[in-house]
């Protein structure tokens, strides 16, 4: 047993209501700051069962370990699509204090920098339906997706070098995009301190045929409609109109992000010992952030973010192709959107007891949601605050949201990413029939293209929770507001 | 033998086996399982493995992601495993062999991608005469 593993808290975790939507732990042992979570009665209830009936994974108990960890500032947050991960919950954020703060392998994930792209187009819902089958074999074809599947790309070591310090600019060089993309991508696609020295070779070698592939588990494709407007202005901003035709693409920095992971997992570990932090679980392994490890291993996520850039930035153009060729409309006429990542650590100004101060912000299957005004928010959409893409379930929709000054002032300028699952994938598979849900979602006009039968029941519009009600907190808190709802109409599955 | 264990978001394994090393090959078995039908995989083809540890804990962590590496570099997937745990001047080792054949999307019933196996719920345990190693693999 390794000296810096101490083992979960052992007291009774409680949960107070602070107000309709949020939620505190109240501070309990070496708790450094409380808990807060987003959510509803129904939301919080599920968390709190769970704990009760002594789920090993529970989400509260790991808000309450994340809040034990050195450095952490204000409180450790959960948003409302909170479901238990691994170290750190699914919507959970950490903001650090740079000179005494840590950095974790579980607070990024290890599918580095994963994330949505969200393509606008001048189609209209009825453009799509004609061609729909034909379309989605089009999709099905031309997007790589699937466990084993290889991009068009081939990398040398050399390229993957140049992957990690250009991001999303180097696809573009190579041909997979449109200048105008990099100015609407979070970060503009580039992250800067990212020495492809501190990554393995091992991590390379595995990326050499995998920029422009989809993955698998949640990453999908869409083709989405807007089917509701719910802030008109906020909307002309964001150039969205109902019954638009858009493209969302979900996935991350794939083999590549893994293996940082992987690594660094192995070498915080040694670093947690090295620097005697008590760890509450083996998964927080964690090094100060000012330490050669910590500095290392943020160099190497910026390494993964830039490759997760590069990534979504190939798939979005090969989608583009594909939708231009099978519509006859010019490539011009499919512009990104916008693009944000959600397993992320980012150095980052906030106003902390009125002061602004740089902090090493960690969001582990969360969005940044950056407010009105912020320099990092594309000068198109500054009025209104930067998009929040969340992705909801195949069958159900996704929502487009804003940030806003409330989210700056008490989440970090952070928000929810998706709906967040509430059944495992083995309760999924034993609820549903891969073939039972194409069929239901066919009837509702949904096509659903998938690599694997198993991967589809696991991924069960039921096995998640109600987007609306995600998102529902999230706007009547005031952390981000909606703009507008999207459904699906096609689904590329991994 | 091997189990799964429920996991909202990712997925649990456990290995079990009357000696450590083979609770920790019926643990490769248990994630192999996750991302194909691993009964559909030959064991052909042989491909060396190593790695070390502070701790058996740790251990299995670094077997699994081993396998991971190695079944990404070469495009492959693994049913069989021969390995041998060592103490070697107070680290642990692992060396063997897996053995499997190149991933065929036709063939080997493809289920998902596991990204790696974390420390999240890392134990290896020893119960009568039974090994016991688990650990939540990222889905």
């Amino acid at each position: 047993m390794c000296i810096g593993y101490i083992g979960d808290i052992v007291g009774e975790i409680t949960v107070k209501k602070i107000s309709e939507y949020v939620y505190e732990i109240p501070k309990m042992e070496d708790m450094l700051v409380p808990g807060r979570i987003y959510g509803n009665k129904g939301i919080i209830a599920h968390l709190v069962d769970d704990l009760k009936a002594g789920k090993e994974w529970n989400a509260l108990k790991q808000i309450a370990n994340v809040a034990c960890l050195p450095g952490i500032q204000k409180a450790a947050m959960a948003m409302s699509d909170v479901h238990p991960g691994y170290g750190f919950p699914i919507g959970g954020v950490g903001a650090f204090d740079i000179e005494k703060g840590v950095i974790s392998v579980a607070g990024v994930g290890f599918d580095i920098n994963c994330g949505v792209r969200t393509l606008r187009t001048t189609l209209k819902k009825e453009d799509v339906e004609k061609k729909k089958k034909s379309f989605a074999e089009e999709l099905f074809r031309t997007i790589p997706a699937g466990l084993g599947s290889t991009g068009k790309i081939r990398l040398t070591k050399d390229q993957i070098d140049e992957v990690l310090v250009k991001g999303a600019e180097y696809s573009i060089e190579r041909g997979y995009g449109i200048k105008g993309d990099l100015n609407f991508i979070e970060n503009n696609g580039k992250v800067k301190n990212s020495d492809p020295g501190v990554v393995s070779d091992l991590a390379k070698r595995r990326q050499f045929k995998q920029i422009g592939t989809l993955g698998s588990g949640n990453h999908y494709l869409e083709i989405q409609y807007v089917d509701e407007i719910f802030d008109e202005d906020a909307a002309r901003i964001y150039g969205l109109e109902k019954g638009q035709i858009l493209i969302s693409l979900h996935c991350g920095s794939r083999a590549l992000g893994h293996q940082i992971g992987t690594d660094y997992l192995k070498e915080l570990h040694e670093a947690s010992l090295k620097y005697k932090i008590p760890i509450r679980e083996r998964e927080l392994v964690c090094a100060p952030i000012q330490s050669e490890e910590g500095q290392k291993y943020f160099s190497a996520v910026n390494c993964g973010t830039n490759c997760a850039f590069a990534n979504r930035q190939v798939l979005a153009h090969l989608a583009r192709e594909t939708t231009s060729r099978v519509f006859g409309i010019d490539e011009t006429e499919i512009e990104t959107f916008y693009e944000v990542g959600h397993n992320t650590a980012k150095l980052e100004k906030h106003s902390i007891n009125g002061k602004n101060k740089e902090l090493l912000v960690l969001r582990k299957g969360a969005t940044r949601a950056f407010g009105p005004g912020r320099k990092e928010v594309p000068r198109e959409y500054r009025k209104i605050g930067q998009p929040v893409l969340v992705g909801g379930t195949m069958g159900t929709c996704s929502y487009i949201l804003h940030g806003t000054q409330k989210g700056m002032d008490d989440t970090f300028g952070s928000a929810i990413h998706g709906a967040g699952r509430n059944m495992s994938r083995m309760q999924a598979k034993k609820t549903w029939r891969a073939e039972d849900l194409l069929k239901d979602l066919e009837k509702k006009g949904i096509i659903i293209r998938g690599h694997s039968f198993s991967g589809i029941s696991e991924e069960a519009p039921g096995a998640y929770k109600d987007a609306t009600d995600v998102v529902d907190v999230m706007h009547n808190s005031g952390i981000a507001l909606k703009v507008a709802r999207v459904k699906p109409l096609i689904s590329i599955k991994g | 033998m091997y189990r799964y264990l429920e996991h909202e978001a990712d997925i649990g394994i456990e290995g079990i086996g009357i000696s450590l090393e083979e609770a920790f090959t019926e643990g490769a078995k248990a994630m192999f399982n996750v991302m194909c039908e691993i009964n559909t995989v030959k064991s052909k083809v042989p491909v060396k493995l190593f790695c070390s540890a502070r701790d058996i804990e740790t251990l299995f962590v670094e077997f699994l992601n081993e396998l991971l590496g190695k079944a990404g570099i070469e495009n492959m997937l693994f049913s069989k495993f021969e390995i041998t745990i060592m103490n070697s001047r107070g680290h642990l080792e692992l060396l063997g062999k897996a053995y499997g054949e190149k991933l065929d999307q036709n063939k080997h019933g493809i289920k998902t991608e596991v990204k790696a196996a974390t420390y999240s719920g890392l134990r290896v345990k020893k119960r009568d005469t039974k090994y016991y190693v688990r650990c939540v693999l990222d889905i």
